[in-house]
């Protein structure tokens, strides 16, 4: 399978382009790092590839199609600030089942303390809810993860793991990929290909 | 002796478990920390660990819950609550976690003037900006007119204008560029050259180790270790504590290490897979 930007372009009102015709193709089973500086519109871009926000010009396409519009997304996002991702007015549990049950394998595998489930987002730090997240990302529909500073505000051996959890998961299923990410290292480990955002357009 | 000294500090927050019930909960145990004067203690550690709590604990901003115990001392005298209100943004600055932290309806630019104390407000506002990147006209926005990065660095602005003697920053470098991260570590070293004291509270202990003394090591609200900065090197075999071994070796870089806990000990996998 394969996520495809053709000549996308977006800006904001009639601000300055943030980005002009990107072009971009993720396979299933791909790890693809994303790197730019601060503000260059990555996290822009993958709102846009997963479906959260319009492209002034140009379209995303899945497999030669547009991305369904209704029922569970196969291409998942995951932000870099899971408190701006999260309903506040629900609890962790309701936040992660919302679009399918993540089984206790999986709860162990990302370190998710089932006591979580029961606590309200603003009870829990932003690495406990990241981790909630990416649960909520992981169903078995998924063809492609976005992961946008995913594990940034993670210490080293939390990130380890959830990637090693991740990236099992993805060469399993055959999912594609993608890291947004400024570290360097962790991108120089973990990807397959790298892409410099400013060699898009 | 030490700028800032901790002992046995230990803090309890009461919380409501159901209906009028309260339970007790122990989040920071017997945590000690000394910081002298011209040095560069970091503070590193897993999410929860406590070390947001020991920064709070410090400047007497812990919410109303909190019970603390323990002994807290700077330049030799100890902190009380009417103290500490005198010496916090005088000659204990603070750099706060939350870009949240910054008042929403002023220009960012009266923010960083109002903790300036000696010299020119304007003037030192403006090399701050200059210093950490930002544009002249940045200080006549206002904090929602500012990405994740600029606000950090207006945070840190504001700190380190004041020409405090004590410098406590929780996550100042988040959302950052790799170039502006490593401006500020700069900045910071350059303080603590002229004597200035800093607590580094950060979960990135790559950053933590370009510009630290001394690292101190948290899990579970405890001091595991407090270690050389050049300790930090190779496997890892001057590192005391596994815990700490641990966090070194799971740095990308390192081996992207997960610890096997049933063993005890570290294991080094490959986790790419072959394309």
């Amino acid at each position: 399978m394969q996520l495809e930007a053709r000549s996308i372009s977006k800006r904001y009102g009639e601000e300055q382009w943030l980005f002009r015709n990107a072009n971009a193709a993720l396979q299933t089973g791909e790890v693809v790092g994303l790197l730019g500086p601060s503000g260059c519109g990555k996290s822009t871009f993958c709102r846009i590839l997963a479906g959260y926000d319009s492209s002034t010009e140009g379209e995303v396409m899945l497999d030669g199609e547009r991305l369904p519009s209704k029922g569970y997304r196969p291409v998942q996002l995951i932000f870099q600030h899971p408190e701006r991702a999260v309903n506040p007015r629900w609890k962790a549990g309701a936040i992660m089942n919302e679009g399918w049950q993540p089984d206790g394998s999986m709860l162990e595998s990302l370190e998710i303390n089932p006591e979580w489930l029961n606590r309200w987002p603003s009870e829990l730090s932003g690495g406990e809810l990241q981790r909630i997240c990416i649960a909520r990302a992981l169903a078995p529909h998924t063809r492609f993860i976005l992961a946008d500073e995913m594990t940034t505000m993670l210490d080293a051996i939390t990130q380890a793991r959830i990637w090693k959890t991740v990236l099992e998961l993805a060469a399993s299923r055959q999912m594609g990929l993608m890291v947004v990410s400024h570290d360097r290292h962790l991108i120089d480990r973990i990807c397959t290909r790298v892409i410099d955002f400013r060699s898009l357009g | 002796m030490p700028l800032l000294e901790v002992n046995q500090l230990s803090i309890t927050f009461t919380q409501y478990d159901r209906g009028l019930r309260q339970k007790k909960v122990p989040v920071i145990q017997n945590l000690s920390l000394a910081v002298e004067r011209g040095e560069i203690v970091a503070v590193v550690g897993a999410s929860g660990s406590g070390k947001s709590l020991l920064a709070h604990a410090i400047l007497g901003i812990l919410p109303h819950n909190a019970a603390v115990s323990g002994r807290m001392a700077f330049d030799g005298q100890p902190l009380t609550p009417t103290v500490i209100r005198k010496l916090r943004g005088k000659r204990i600055a603070f750099v706060p976690q939350s870009v949240q932290s910054l008042d929403p309806l002023m220009r960012v630019g009266d923010q960083v003037r109002q903790a300036v104390r000696t010299g020119d407000p304007a003037a030192e506002q403006q090399r701050a900006f200059a210093q950490y990147g930002l544009a002249p006209q940045v200080a006549r926005r206002y904090p929602f007119q500012l990405s994740g990065g600029m606000a950090r660095r207006v945070l840190v602005s504001i700190a380190t204008v004041s020409g405090a003697e004590l410098l406590i920053a929780d996550e100042p470098t988040p959302g950052m560029d790799p170039a502006v991260v490593q401006e500020t570590l700069r900045a910071f070293k350059a303080f603590a050259d002229k004597g200035t004291a800093i607590v580094f509270i950060t979960h990135d202990l790559e950053a933590a180790l370009t510009i630290a003394d001394k690292v101190a090591v948290f899990h579970a609200g405890a001091t595991l270790e407090v270690t050389q900065a050049a300790d930090f090197e190779g496997k890892g075999e001057r590192l005391r504590h596994p815990y700490t071994r641990a966090l070194w070796l799971a740095l990308p870089q390192n081996g992207f290490a997960i610890p096997d806990e049933e063993a005890g000990e570290t294991q080094i996998c490959s986790l790419k897979h072959e394309a």
